[in-house]
This record gives structure tokens, sequence and C-alpha cells, in this order.
């Protein structure tokens, strides 16, 4: 079975994240990268398949050149390889861009599953496997907290807001993970020194015949106009009890949907 | 030229640690410390991620790294708590090591994968109830049965780490098997595996400190195990455990530095969080300094174990660099341990803060695998020889 996993590089989550003033994008230069988290279980997932079934496990990652860094460490986790496209004309691009750029990428690969994170933690739109899927003619199967292969039967619990839904597909297919599936392992000394000698192969836009104009700023569908950071945390609401204080934290937790 | 700049690999290994130790063991240790229990569920999963594996070769199921390479994890370990570290520690350097070192192929196609992965710990017994740095005192004895198929032993060990867990498998013990020429004991290593009858592990140690690690008094009553446990040539006991020791001196080293370290982390943060008089107590200089005193001790004692690590993976001499950087980081640590808790005030007397705990784990650090007093005898010995 071949299995691409798409891991893409982000600023830590756990530590302070800023946009650049000038265009807007990511300010990569100023935070502490690391892989995407949801992106580790996707990683994780597909080693267990290629494990129990054999198979390869390919990364694929948009990005720049400092983002070999996170392939490293994650081809430390036991892929086999990974394809890097970076590119100078891809800083900027947007959810579709981006898309546009992995589906290209994707059809120079072979491969039965494309597994990824069900969302990364800083652009957060969720919507890479649908647009890939779009793009690729193959189903996507998204927001999966388990998944079953059996031969080319790929089904999955879909994570919902009230439970899960069962969905199947038969593959080629994409699949998009939260962090419920699986629990990522931690690489060993082996696969850090094994990491060092693994291929990575790079890509420019040229190399998969993606114009410069239609990605990057110079294509990109959607713009940040401004931004502000966060207000700093109010002092909270406090519940008196007078009473009915247990209805009243009740009323609370289910209006903010804690329960 | 001299670097001190980790290899990638090493580096890498070292974050990887360190997001395991912060991840999975700084929020549940605790808990374990307190109840005094080993942490089974802690330990299986560094058994996952190859830690135990660490400094041997792949063909018996390690990771092909170095020495250095576990003293990096155990830095990076003890840094967040020392059980976990100690645990690794002498599985590695006090229990497989002396089967990797000398044992026969044979034994370590018997022993090794098990203990590499974790599966299974491995205890070094060379103290005694009577004797610890004087280890030519040991008084445990080894004989040849009659047909000469066994050794017999008969005596007992003190304060043997990893020796009582579900999964400790074997204890080498040292023991005399006779007298040499010039009158000195003849001292032998035996494996002894656990469920040999006669081999009794007694009940834990009420610690003060190391409280989710493992020790055991042991005792032996006419304990027989085929002669092929021997380990290495018959005799030479003595020059072995003195390698074994000097190395995991290397190792101690490495794992005080840890706690030294997690000194600092755990000053600045509660030094920032916490006020006094209108303003944070990292205002003022009386612990600012304290501080800078914590980190000058941290970085100094990594630079000693780096030292001596180097020396040793060179194949150069290096006892009196590892006795240095033991015994200088050892009172280090329990030196900044006392800091730590100090500028944690009350708190710091609370088991509940990593600065009590680290107080109370800092001691054993100038006593175990040599006291500091042995370091000294050691270094002078080399300087005046
Ligand atoms: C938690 C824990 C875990 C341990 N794990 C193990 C283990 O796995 N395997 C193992 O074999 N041992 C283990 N030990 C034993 C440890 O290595 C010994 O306690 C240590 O070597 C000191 O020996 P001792 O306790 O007999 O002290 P002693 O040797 O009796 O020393 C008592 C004091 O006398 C001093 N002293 C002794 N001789 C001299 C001298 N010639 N000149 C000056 N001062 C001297 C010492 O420095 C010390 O201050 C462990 C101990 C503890 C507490």
């Amino acid at each position: 079975m071949k299995i691409v996993v798409l891991v893409k590089q982000v600023p830590d989550s756990g530590s302070e994240r800023s946009l650049r003033a000038d265009d807007g994008t990511v300010d990569r230069a100023s935070a502490s990268n690391v892989i995407n988290e949801m992106d580790e279980y996707a990683i994780e997932e597909a080693l267990k398949i290629a494990e129990a079934q054999g198979g390869e496990v390919t990364l694929l990652t948009m990005g720049p050149d400092a983002a070999t860094e996170s392939i490293r460490k994650a081809l430390s986790m036991g892929p086999d390889g990974a394809v890097h496209v970076t590119d100078d004309a891809l800083h900027g691009s947007c959810a579709l861009g981006t898309s546009k750029v992995l589906a290209a990428a994707l059809r120079t690969l072979e491969f039965d599953l494309v597994l990824c994170g069900a969302e990364s933690t800083d652009g957060r739109t969720q919507t890479m496997p649908h647009m890939l899927a779009e793009r690729l003619g193959v189903p996507a199967l998204t927001g999966a907290r388990k998944l079953t292969v059996e031969g080319s039967t790929l089904t999955v619990e879909r994570q919902t807001d009230e439970g899960y839904e069962v969905v199947q597909a038969t593959g080629p297919a994409i699949v998009s993970v939260w962090d419920t599936i699986n629990e990522p392992r931690y690489p060993s000394f082996k696969g850090i020194m094994a990491a060092k000698k693994k291929p990575i192969a790079t890509k420019s836009l040229a190399d998969l015949g993606v114009e410069a104009g239609e990605v990057g700023l110079a294509g990109a569908t959607s713009k940040v106009l401004s931004s502000a950071k966060r207000p700093a945390r109010s002092g909270g609401q406090k519940v008196e009890d007078s009473g009915n204080g247990g209805a009243d934290l009740v009323a609370y937790l289910s209006a903010e949907k804690f329960v | 030229m001299v670097d001190f700049k980790l290899s990638d690999e090493h580096e890498a290994l070292r974050q990887t640690v360190r997001e395991f130790a912060a991840k999975e063991i700084a929020p549940v240790i605790g808990d374990y410390y307190e109840r005094h229990a080993f942490p089974y569920e802690i330990i299986a999963k560094m058994g996952e991620m190859g830690l135990f594996g660490l400094p041997f070769p792949e063909e018996y199921g390690g990771m092909g790294g170095d020495y250095f390479a576990l003293c990096l994890a155990l830095e990076e370990i003890a840094r967040v708590d020392s059980s976990v570290s100690i645990t690794l520690e002498a599985a590695i350097s006090l229990g497989a090591m002396p089967i990797y070192r000398f044992g026969t192929e044979e034994q370590k196609k018997q022993y090794l994968p098990d203990l590499l992965s974790g599966r299974k710990l491995a205890a070094f017994g060379l103290t005694e109830p009577g004797t610890g740095s004087d280890a030519g005192g040991t008084m445990t004895r080894a004989e040849l049965s009659e047909d000469g198929t066994e050794w017999i032993i008969n005596g007992s060990k003190a304060f043997i780490t990893n020796s009582g867990t579900d999964i400790s498998t074997l204890v080498t013990v040292t023991a005399v098997t006779g007298i040499k020429e010039n009158g000195k004991k003849e001292i032998s290593s035996i494996i002894v595996p656990h469920g040999t009858p006669g081999f009794t592990v007694a009940p834990g140690y009420s610690k003060v400190g190391w409280c989710a690690s493992d020790t055991h008094e042991l005792t032996f009553d006419n304990v027989r195990v085929p002669v092929g446990n021997l380990v290495g040539e018959q005799g030479r006991g003595y020059a072995q455990f003195l390698r074994i020791l000097d190395e995991g001196r290397i190792a101690i080293s490495a794992l005080a530095v840890g706690l030294a370290q997690g000194c600092v982390d755990e000053s600045v943060k509660y030094a920032k969080e916490r006020h006094a008089f209108g303003q944070p107590i990292a205002n003022y200089q009386a612990v600012q300094f304290k501080i800078a005193d914590m980190e000058l001790r941290a970085h100094t004692s990594r630079l000693a174990y780096y030292d001596a690590a180097a020396r040793m993976l060179a194949g150069e001499d290096f006892k009196r660099q590892a006795a240095i950087a033991k015994l200088y980081s050892s009172e280090a640590a329990t030196t900044s341990a006392r800091e730590c808790a100090q500028i944690h005030g009350g708190y710091g007397f609370m088991n509940e803060f990593p600065a009590g705990r680290f107080y109370r784990d800092a001691k054993i650090l100038e006593i175990g695998e040599g006291t500091s007093e042995v370091q000294r005898m050691l270094i002078a010995r080399d300087l005046l020889s």
C-alpha cells in the first residue's frame, strides 16, 4: 500500500504567534516552527497501516526551505521518504492555491491513500482534503477518529459534535484525522539517525507544471486586510450561589457548549 | 579544536526526550512519587521509544547510539524527575552493560533483547549491608558445587536498584569465588535470575528521595545457578565493576546536571510568578544571584560530563574526569536543590512542587555509585600516584 501523508510546518501553537505587518502572512521568521500537531497523528496512522499490511509512507510538504527541519523530524518517526515543494513564488498562497500545488505534486506520486491532519493550527480552514479530493477526483473521508483499511475499502468513524458517523469509500482516497485516532510515537534514536539518510525530493513550481502567477500572494483568492492581537483575557464570569447557583452554572456551561 | 556543540542527531534526541519528559513524565510523576509506586506505564513508553537500548548496537536490539546519547537522555529526564532517570541509568549502565561488556555471546543473545527493549530490567548487586565504598570487603560467597556444574551463592546485597519490580528479571552479583595468591579476595560476577530458589527480594526500602524508583535488599541462601552464569572470567569481577562504575559516574553526573537544570527552570518560573512586598520576587537581587549561581553550576557541571564522555568515547583514559564530573555535579545538584527550595519558600517544603522533590532527590547523588569522599580519593590518587 502506498500512503502519502501531508505534513505542514507551522509556528508552535504553544508560543507567541503573529502575522507579518507587511503582507499579513504568518510570521515564520520570528516563530519557533514545528510539525502541525494533527499531522503527527496522520503520520502515526500511516505507519501503523504500513506496519500491519506492508507498504510505503511518503511525506508531502509545501513550505519554505526551512521546513526541511520539520520534514527530517517527521521522517525520524519512520516514513520512508519525503517530497518537499518549495518555491519563492509560493509565499502567501491561500488554501485554494496550496491545494493546486499539492494536487499537482500528488499527481506525480502513486498513492492508494492520502492521510492528513483534520486542520492546521495556523490556517485552521479544514478544507484541504475536500479541495484535493475535488482536484484529483477521489473521495475524501474527513475528520476520522478511526480508520480501517481492508483491501481498497476504507472505513472511517467520522467525528461529529454529537458522536460519530461511519463512512466508507474505495481507495485511492483522502482521509483527514483528528487527534483522537491514535497516540503518535516519539522518534527513537535509531529513527533519528535513519532520517538523516532518507531521501527528500525537492520540487519547484516549474517541476510540477504550475504557473507562478496562479499561486502565492499573486494568485491568492483571499487576503488579510487587517489584523489585531487577541484581547487579553478578561476577568471571566462569576456565578454567585444565592439558592440556584447550580442551575446558573449549568446554564452557563451549556450556553458555552461545554456540556 | 574544542567543540561542545551537539551533533544534529544528539540534539534531535535531546529535544525528543525533553518533549517526552514534559508531556509524559512531568504531569504524572508526582502521584507515583507520593504513593512510592514504580511508574510501569512511563517505563513502557520509554521502552517503546528505544531509550533502554540507546548505547547498544542494533544486533542486540539496541539503537546504535553511544554513551553520550544515553547521558543526554538521562539529563533531560532528570530535569523533570530523578526517579525515572535513575531507573533508566541503572537499567542500562548497571543492568545491561556488564552483560554487554563482559558476557558471552550466548548471554548477550539470551538477555539483551529483553533488557534493551525495556520489557525487562536487570540489576547490579555490589553493595552489601556491611560494605559499600570498600568493595573489597564483599562477604557474599559463591562456591562451585561438587560436580562443578553450579555456583552456590550465599550472602546478601543492600540498596539494589531495579531489583524488585514486576519486570525485574535478573541481578548480576559480585561474590567471593576464592583467595588470590596475594591473599586478597578473588571476586567474580554471576548472573542470578529472579525466581531462582533461595533468592529473596525484601520489601522496598522507605527512602528519603527517588521515591518512584525501586530499591531492595536481596538475600541469597544456597542459591544454585549454572556455572555458565559467570560473567566474563572468574576473578575479573573487581576489574569489571571498576570499569562499570567509572562510566556509570558520567551517567550519574548527567543525571545530576539534569536535576541542577531543573532547579533553574523551576526557580525562574516561580520567581516571576510569586509576588512579595508588591513585586515579583524575581526583582530582588538576592533571588537573582541564587538563580545565576544555579545556572553557573548547571552549566559548568555539564561541561565536566561532556568532557569525560568525550574522552571515554575517544578511547582515552577518563577515570579522573569522570570522578570530577560526578563529584562536582552532584554537589552542584544538592546546593541548587537547596536554593531552589529556598526560592519557593514554604511551597519548597511541599511535595506537590517539583522543588520539594528535587530537594529530596539530590542528596543521594553525593552517595550512590561512589560517595563524594570516594571521588576525592580517586582524583587525589590519580594526581599523586
Ligand atoms: C537509593 C540507592 C540505590 C542504590 N543502588 C545500588 C545498586 O543498584 N547497586 C549497588 O551495588 N549499590 C547501590 N547503592 C549503594 C550505594 O552505591 C552505596 O550506598 C554507596 O556506594 C556508599 O556505600 P555505603 O552505603 O556502604 O557507605 P560506606 O561505604 O559505609 O560509607 C559511609 C561513609 O564513610 C565514608 N568513607 C568510606 N570509606 C572512606 C575512606 N576510605 N575515606 C574517607 N571516607 C570514607 C563514605 O564516603 C561515607 O561518607 C544504592 C544506594 C542507594 C541509597
